[in-house]
């Protein structure tokens, strides 16, 4: 099921400049949600929603994690809903969230930027059978590096500037990786230049590689087929959607 | 009798609130958010006879109260809405109206006959997309253009036949004249107005296509400025959309001379848009002490 409702905000807390983590009482939406998923939000004073993905569900709770960045005007009216206020979300949206195997298998998952909270719910499953690599502009761009640590994954900070972590993009160091080990599975969130990257070294040495994309939306569900991304099935190019085909795919599908 | 059934081109719609073709897919989507037999109806995404991808993303940008779009009439053609999405839809205890387009007159003629034999309950013609030139938008400029698909069509069916009108032309009353003339049982309007915008920072448009159809609440007093010219020029009924979200908006664009209303682009800001005009209709009734909703179409009282 789906649901369009006001949902309490439970927490609110600045992560970095222009980021923000919000708890969100929705038991429903909760219940329903998979990793992967994404959630679509009301801008007051703004005729589209935002969509903004799950960063954690805790359906014990109720509650829903979301994780985004001041980008423009629609994320800036969100950013000022406070704790005690309602946010007004549709979900959750998305056909195909990430696909989990055994716990026990090896996992290397890669976040740049506001693409590293999709993420995290992998990195808890897989815990430390999974290497997590995340890449940021610099040190006052970097985001839950302590959820990821406490994960229990093998964590690679890297930044543009070097200001944090290690110098360098986040293809750098996926590389050194596969050097040492070809994991099972391989998830990415980020921009597509990144993704573009990402694709193409694993899929290259046969690795499984799931991608999650973003492309504007209209109604989030499927029904105004506005966010296509351009796919190939049976050798045949397919335009599919975001909202309801994704937002995450195979890589080897995906016509970068 | 509830207030709200509504006659319209000789179906029974329970409600006069329709979501407007290509805002709403084939339901499915929806049905997960609630039952589709509350709505008066569905007009499905617009089909052509084969497959088509439509455009290059992006395809929608943002505007005040409203949104352009330019999908280019993505389907998976008709024989796929006949075989998968119809019999699923037929199933969902609302009325069905099939909504297609064509490169030429033959495309229209053909999938208009092979919707002839079909369930659908009835037909509606877009000769006003104006993001593709299978959208028939050429058609939908000129009184002749529009007669000649409104005659290809009628000739193959015996479906209600609903012509659906360009907001982008001079005078929509003549082009709906012109189809009234050549059997068509009722027209709908309006389709999105042409527009375009841009980043100012990469001076690049926002819309791949360049330019795409505004639609939304910015379009509203447009289309019931047309809608009631439209329904003062013909004695077909008229079927009504163009920025409509709320029990207010479709009760005014009703008094200009709608007799079903669609609702379209309001869908994006509310996915549950349609059952809160109907529930907002219902009140409308109860406390205006209207019985029958017919009983405001065309009521308003021009100067
Ligand atoms: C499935 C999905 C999940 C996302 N998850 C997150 C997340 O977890 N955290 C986060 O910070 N951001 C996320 N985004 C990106 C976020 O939706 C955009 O940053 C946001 O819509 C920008 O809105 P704005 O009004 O601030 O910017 P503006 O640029 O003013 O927006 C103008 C229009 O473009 C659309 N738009 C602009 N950028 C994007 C984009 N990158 N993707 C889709 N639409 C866009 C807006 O929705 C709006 O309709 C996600 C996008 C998608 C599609
Ligand atoms: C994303 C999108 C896709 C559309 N696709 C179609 C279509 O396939 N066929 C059609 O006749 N109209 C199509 N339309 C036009 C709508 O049905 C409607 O005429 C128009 O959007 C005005 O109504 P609104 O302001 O309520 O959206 C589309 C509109 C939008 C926003």
């Amino acid at each position: 099921m789906k649901y369009s409702m006001k949902c309490p905000v439970i927490r609110k807390d600045p992560l970095a400049r222009g980021i923000y983590d919000y708890l969100i009482y929705a038991p429903q939406i909760a219940e329903a949600a998979v990793c992967g998923q994404f959630v679509n939000i009301k801008a007051e004073g703004f005729f589209l929603r935002r969509p903004i993905s799950i960063c954690g569900i805790d359906r014990e709770k109720g509650t829903i994690r979301l994780v985004f960045e001041v980008r423009g005007d629609g994320t800036k009216v969100i950013s000022s809903i406070n704790e005690g206020d309602n946010m007004d979300i549709v979900g959750p949206l998305g056909g195909k969230g990430f696909e989990l195997s055994d716990k026990s298998k090896r996992a290397v998952i890669i976040g740049g930027g506001i693409g590293t909270p999709p993420l995290l719910p992998i990195a808890e499953h897989y815990g430390r059978n999974a290497v997590v690599i995340t890449g940021f502009r610099s040190a006052d761009a970097v985001i839950l590096q302590k959820d990821y640590i406490k994960s229990g994954a093998d964590v690679i900070l890297c930044t543009d500037d070097g200001t944090a972590g290690r110098k360098g993009f986040v293809t750098q160091a996926l590389s050194e990786v596969l050097e040492k080990e070809t994991p099972d599975m391989v998830y990415a969130c980020g921009p597509m230049p990144m993704l573009r990257g990402v694709a193409k070294m694993c899929l290259d040495k046969g690795i499984r590689t799931q991608v999650s994309l973003e492309e504007r939306m209209g109604c989030g569900l499927g029904g105004c087929l506005v966010c296509v991304c351009r796919t190939q099935k049976n050798d045949e190019e397919v335009y599919s959607h975001v909202c309801k085909d994704g937002p995450v795919f195979e890589a080897e599908e995906v016509l970068f | 009798m509830n207030s709200l059934e509504t006659v319209f081109a000789g179906v029974h719609f329970k409600n006069p609130i329709v979501p407007a073709s290509g805002t709403f897919g084939y339901g499915r989507e929806f049905s997960e958010l609630y039952p589709l037999s509350k709505l008066g109806g569905i007009s499905v995404k617009g089909t052509t006879l084969h497959k088509r991808n439509g455009n290059l993303p992006p395809r929608i940008a943002e505007t005040p109260m409203g949104c352009l779009n330019s999908v280019g009439l993505q389907n998976p053609g008709i024989d796929h809405f006949i075989n998968e999405e119809l019999p699923w839809l037929k199933k969902q205890d609302t009325v069905v109206i099939a909504n297609i387009a064509g490169a030429d007159i033959d495309e229209y003629r053909q999938v208009a006959q092979k919707l002839d034999d079909t369930d659908v309950d009835m037909i509606e013609v877009n000769i006003s997309c104006p993001n593709v030139k299978a959208g028939g938008a050429a058609f939908g400029v000129t009184c002749e253009g529009a007669a000649a698909v409104t005659k290809a069509v009628r000739a193959v069916t015996k479906k209600p036949v609903m012509m659906k009108l360009s907001p982008n032309v001079t005078s929509i009353a003549d082009i709906a004249k012109a189809v009234e003339a050549e059997g068509a049982d009722a027209v709908s309007l309006i389709n999105t107005l042409l527009g375009m915008r841009i980043d100012i920072r990469t001076r690049k448009p926002i819309l791949h296509n360049n330019v795409g159809g505004l639609s939304g609440p910015a379009v509203f007093p447009v289309a019931v400025r047309m809608v009631w010219q439209v329904a003062n020029a013909v004695n077909i009924p008229v079927c009504g959309m163009g920025g409509v979200s709320s029990a207010e908006d479709a009760v005014e664009i009703m008094l200009a001379g709608a007799s079903l209303v669609q609702v379209g682009a309001a869908i994006f800001a509310d996915p549950l848009a349609p059952v809160r005009i109907i529930e907002g209709m219902e009140s409308y009734c109860a406390d205006n002490g209207i019985t029958d909703i017919s009983e405001i179409v065309g009521a308003v009282k021009p100067y």
